[in-house]
C-alpha cells in the first residue's frame, strides 16, 4: 500500500490543529492491523478447505499477529501521548507547538477525486482507537480460540472462521477511520458480517429470520447515518469534507451553526439506536442471539455492539454541541440511554433462556455507556465500553460452555445444579457476574461508578463537577445497578445451582468444557478482575497518585484541538458507597429469594423447582409482591390489555364506530356518488370520445404501416444487399448529378 | 499514366462482384464475391495514391486486406455454423428472420 501522507494546505488546517503526521512506526502502520484479518479472510475462502485444521489457523494466526501489532501500537501509544511534542513549520524555522501533548497521528492517501472534492482513506490513530485494536483483536483472538472447541462438528466450519476474520477486519477498519465516509463501510461492512453469522445455521427459519430482523432494524438506523454524515459533510467548516479531525475541530472552534448540529446529532442518534441496541431500535439485539454462541460474545456482546458508542465518542463535538450536554439537566442521547438500562435490565428477569438474559444485560449495559455519553462522562462511557467487553464476552463464553455440555440455553428446563458438572466454568462465570453487577473490587465496579459519578447529580454529598446535574439519570442508574446484580444472581441460581433438571433422553451427565474453551474464560475473568484497575478515581487514596486516572489520560483527548471542553466529575466515597449497597441489595434480594426461599421449598417439597409456586410467598410480603410482579411480567401486559385495549374496544370503540357511520360515512358516501357520476361522464366524454379515438387510430395507422413495410423484410440476405446496392447507386447518381451540375 | 485503365478495371471487378453477391446462392460464393468488391475498392485506392503520389492509398489498401481477412474468417464461421445446422449453405434457405 503507498502510503502518502496527507497534504494538508495550510489554510485548511486551525493553527491549533493536534495531528501530526510522523510517529512510531507501530502508530504510523497501525493500517497493517485490520489488513492481517482481512487477507485471512480471503485466504480461508479460497484455500481453507485444503488445510490440515481447515481454515482455523489462518484465522488464528492473523488475528494474534494483529493483537501483537496492536499491543506494540499501544505501547507506543503511551509513549507517544506522554513524550511527543508538537513542532510547527513556520517562516522562522520548526518551533514546538507549547502546551499541547495530545496529538492524534493520522495517516491518509487519496482514494479518489470528484467534482473538486477528494476522498481519502486513511487511519486516525489516538488513544481510543488503540484502546478498541487491543481490545477487539484480543476478544477476537480468544473467540477465535474457543471456536475451534465450539463449533467443531459445524458442516461450515471453514466459511464460519472466514467471516468471523472479516467481522474482525471490518471492525478494526471501523475504528481506524479517519473520516466518516470510511466509518460508514466499516459500519456496514460488520453489520452485514452480523448477518452472516446470526444466519450461521440458516437452515432453521428462526435463525435466518433473526438475521434478517438485525439486518433490516439496523437499516432503519442507517438512513439516520447518510443523512447525518452527509449534513456534517455540507456543514462542517465551510463545507465538503468528511474529515473526522477537521469536522470535530469546526464544531469546537464554533464554526457549525447549531441547527445543523441538531439535525446531525439526531439523525446519528438514530443509527446509534439500531447499532448498539437503544431502546425502540434494541429488539434485533436479543433475537441475535440465534447466532453461536462464540458470535454473539465477539459481535452482539462485546465489539460490534458498542460500534454505536464508539462513533459517539469518535464525534463527540457533534453531539456535545448538538444536544446541549454541557450545563444541563436532560438530553435526548442521556435520556434514552437511561431508559434503555433500566427496561433492558428488567426485560431480562423473565427470560429463560440464558443467552437471552444476557442479550438484554448488553442492552442494558449499553445504556449505561450511552447514558455517560450523553450526561458528559466520556472518559467513563469509554471505559465502561473497555471493562464491559471483557466481562460480557467472559459470561457469554460462559454461557457457551454450558450449553456445550447440556445441549440446549433453556435454564428451566435443562440447566440447574452445574456447579458440581462445570466447576471451572462455574467460576469463571461468578466473577464475570460479580463484575458485570458492579461489586467491588472488580472491573464493572469502577466503570460504572464513574458513570454514575459522572452525573453530577451527586451535588448534595459532594463530588459534583460534571457537565449538568443528571439528577433523574442518576437514579436511573442506581436503579439499574440494583437490577443488574438482582436478574444476575437469578441467572446464576437457575444455572449452577439447586438440582439438575436437564438430561432428558441422554445417556451421560454434563461433563466440563476442554481447555480450548476453558482458557479464553480464565483470561476474560483475569481481565474482568483486573481491568478495572486501568482507572482507578484521582483521589483514591489506597495507591500511589500516579496510578490513578491513567485510562483516561492515555485515552481522553484533553486539551486536543478536536475534543471539546467538557467538565470533569469528582468522584465522591459516598457515592461509591451508596451505588455499591444498592447493588448489593438487588443482589442480596434475589439470593434471599432464590437460594434460600426456592432452594429450601424445593428441598421439603423434593422438586425441581425453578421459581416459588404461587401463594406460598404471602408470608413476606416484599418477597411476594416481587414475584407476582415477575410472574405478571410487570404489569406490562396488563396495562397494555386492561388499559389500552379495553378502553379501545368499549366506548371509545363505540363512539368511534357512531362517528364513523353517521358522519364519515355520510361524508364518504357522498364524495363517493359524486365522484362515480362526474366519472361516467367522463367516461363517455372524453376518454371513449377523444383519447380512446386517438389511441385506437394511432394502433391502426401503425397497423396498416406495418403490414406494408413486412414485405420488404423477407429475411433472405441477398435481397437486402439487393437493396443496399440499388440504394448504393440512386446516391451515387445524386452525387453525379449534385457536383456535374 | 493512364487512370482509365485502372478504373474501369476496378468498375469491371466490383460488378462482378456484386452479381455474384446478388446471384449466387452458395454463401461461400458469395464471400468470395465480396472480396471482389473489396479488391476493386483497392484497385482505385493504389490507383489514386499513385497518381496524386500519396502513400496513403497504398496504406488504406493494406488496411482493407487486414480488415478483409478478418471479416472473412467471420464469414466462414457463419457459413460453417449455418451449414452444421442445415446442412446446406443455400442463402435462399436460411430466412428465419422472415417478417
Amino acid at each position: 500500500m503507498p502510503t502518502v501522507f496527507a497534504t494538508l494546505a495550510p489554510s485548511s488546517v486551525p493553527t491549533s490543529s493536534t495531528v501530526t503526521q510522523s510517529a512510531n512506526w507501530f502508530l504510523e502502520n497501525a493500517w497493517l492491523v485490520p489488513l492481517l484479518p482481512a487477507l485471512s479472510f480471503v485466504c480461508i475462502l479460497f484455500f481453507g478447505k485444503r488445510l490440515r485444521y481447515k481454515g482455523a489457523e489462518l484465522g488464528i494466526a492473523a488475528v494474534a499477529l494483529s493483537l501483537i501489532l496492536a499491543a506494540c501500537a499501544g505501547v507506543a501509544w503511551l509513549d507517544h501521548r506522554d513524550n511527543f511534542v508538537l513542532h510547527n513549520t513556520t517562516d522562522a524555522g520548526v518551533e514546538a507547538v507549547a502546551g499541547e501533548s495530545y496529538v492524534a497521528v493520522q495517516n491518509s492517501t487519496q482514494w479518489l477525486q470528484s467534482g473538486g472534492i477528494e476522498f481519502s482513506a486513511g487511519i486516525l490513530v489516538d488513544g481510543l482507537s488503540v484502546m478498541m485494536l487491543v481490545m477487539v483483536s484480543l476478544v477476537s483472538l480468544l473467540v477465535h480460540v474457543y471456536s475451534t472447541d465450539y463449533v467443531s462438528d459445524d458442516k461450515r466450519y471453514t466459511h464460519f472462521f472466514a467471516f468471523l476474520s472479516l467481522f474482525t477486519a471490518a471492525m478494526l477498519f471501523f475504528v481506524l477511520s479517519d473520516n466518516i465516509l470510511q466509518m460508514i463501510v466499516g459500519w456496514e461492512l460488520v453489520g452485514v458480517c452480523s448477518f452472516v453469522l446470526i444466519g450461521h445455521w440458516w437452515e432453521q427459519k428462526p435463525n435466518s429470520d433473526a438475521a434478517l430482523k438485525a439486518f433490516l432494524t439496523n437499516r432503519v438506523g442507517d438512513v439516520g447515518l447518510l443523512i447525518g454524515v452527509i449534513t456534517l459533510f455540507f456543514a462542517a467548516g465551510g463545507g465538503k469534507t468528511f474529515d473526522t479531525i477537521k469536522i470535530n475541530e469546526a464544531i469546537v472552534q464554533g464554526g457549525v451553526s447549531h441547527s445543523a448540529l441538531v439535525v446531525a446529532s439526531l439523525c446519528l442518534m438514530a443509527a446509534v439506536m439500531s447499532k448498539s441496541g437503544q431502546f425502540i431500535l434494541h429488539t434485533w439485539l436479543p433475537d441475535a442471539m440465534a447466532g453461536p454462541t462464540p458470535v454473539s460474545a465477539l459481535i452482539h456482546a462485546a465489539t460490534m455492539v458498542v460500534a454505536g458508542v464508539f462513533m459517539i465518542a469518535r464525534l463527540y463535538p457533534v453531539f456535545f454541541e448538538g444536544m446541549q450536554i454541557g450545563g444541563s439537566s436532560i438530553n435526548v442521547m442521556a435520556t434514552i440511554g437511561a431508559v434503555t438500562l433500566v427496561f433492558g435490565g428488567l426485560l431480562a428477569f423473565v427470560q429463560n433462556d440464558i443467552k437471552k438474559v444476557l442479550a438484554y444485560s448488553t442492552v442494558s449495559q449499553l445504556g449505561y455507556m450511552v447514558m455517560a455519553l450523553g450526561v458528559g462522562a466520556w472518559t467513563a462511557a469509554v471505559f465502561h465500553l473497555f471493562t464491559h467487553a471483557f466481562f460480557k464476552a467472559n459470561l457469554f463464553l460462559g454461557s457457551g460452555s454450558v450449553a456445550h455440555a447440556v445441549h440446549s440455553f433453556d435454564m428451566k428446563k435443562d440447566m440447574g445444579g452445574l456447579r458440581k458438572f462445570m466447576p471451572k466454568t462455574y467460576v469463571t462465570f461468578i466473577i464475570g457476574s460479580l463484575a458485570l453487577a458492579g461489586l467491588f473490587p472488580l472491573a464493572g465496579f469502577w466503570s460504572k461508578d464513574e458513570i454514575l459519578a459522572g452525573t453530577g447529580g451527586w451535588g448534595l454529598f459532594g463530588g459534583t463537577g460534571g457537565n449538568g446535574t443528571y439528577t433523574f439519570h442518576l437514579l436511573m442508574g442506581m436503579f439499574g445497578a440494583a437490577l443488574t446484580a438482582a436478574y444476575m444472581t437469578r441467572c446464576v441460581y437457575l444455572t449452577f445451582h439447586g438440582t439438575y433438571r436437564g438430561g432428558h433422553g441422554q445417556h451421560h451427565e454434563p461433563h466440563e468444557s476442554g481447555p480450548r474453551i476453558l482458557v479464553p474464560l480464565y483470561i476474560l475473568s483475569g481481565l474482568a478482575i483486573v481491568a478495572g484497575l486501568a482507572n482507578l478515581p484521582p483521589g483514591f487514596q489506597l495507591v500511589n497518585n500516579s496510578w490513578t486516572e491513567r485510562f483516561g489520560h492515555f485515552i481522553e483527548p484533553v486539551g486536543s484541538s478536536y475534543f471539546p471542553k467538557i467538565a470533569h466529575a469528582t468522584p465522591s466515597w459516598s457515592l461509591a458507597v451508596v451505588a455499591s449497597v444498592v447493588a448489593l441489595f438487588g443482589a442480596v434480594a434475589a439470593f434471599y429469594y432464590y437460594f434460600v426461599k426456592v432452594d429450601r421449598l424445593a428441598k421439603t417439597t423434593q422438586q425441581s423447582l425453578t421459581e416459588l409456586p404461587e401463594g406460598l410467598t404471602e408470608s413476606n410480603a416484599l418477597a411476594g409482591a416481587g414475584h407476582k410482579t415477575l410472574v405478571n411480567k410487570y404489569y406490562l401486559d396488563h396495562i397494555y390489555e386492561r388499559g389500552i385495549v379495553a378502553a379501545t374496544k368499549g366506548p371509545l370503540a363505540r363512539a368511534a364506530y357512531w362517528v364513523n357511520q353517521h358522519m364519515i360515512d355520510n361524508a364518504v358516501n357522498t364524495t363517493g356518488e359524486t365522484a362515480v357520476k362526474m366519472g361516467r361522464s367522463m367516461y363517455d366524454l372524453v376518454d371513449q370520445g377523444v383519447i380512446d379515438a386517438f389511441v385506437d387510430g394511432s394502433g391502426r395507422v401503425s397497423d396498416a404501416t406495418g403490414e406494408e413495410l413486412r414485405q420488404i423484410n423477407s429475411g433472405k440476405v441477398q435481397n437486402y444487399a439487393a437493396i443496399l446496392f440499388a440504394m448504393a447507386a440512386v446516391l451515387a447518381g445524386a452525387f453525379i448529378i449534385i457536383f456535374a451540375f | 499514366m493512364l487512370l482509365n485503365q485502372f478504373l474501369l478495371l476496378s468498375a469491371v471487378l466490383f460488378c462482378i462482384g456484386v452479381y455474384g453477391v446478388l446471384a449466387r446462392k452458395n454463401g461461400v460464393l458469395v464471400l468470395m464475391s465480396i472480396e471482389l468488391i473489396l479488391n476493386a475498392v483497392n484497385i482505385n485506392l493504389v490507383a489514386f495514391g499513385a497518381l496524386t503520389a500519396d502513400v496513403g492509398g497504398e496504406v488504406f489498401a493494406l488496411f482493407t486486406i487486414a480488415v478483409a481477412a478478418a471479416e472473412v474468417g467471420i464469414g466462414l464461421a457463419i457459413v460453417l455454423l449455418i451449414y452444421r445446422n442445415r446442412r446446406s449453405i443455400d442463402l435462399s434457405e436460411a430466412d428465419l428472420l422472415k417478417g
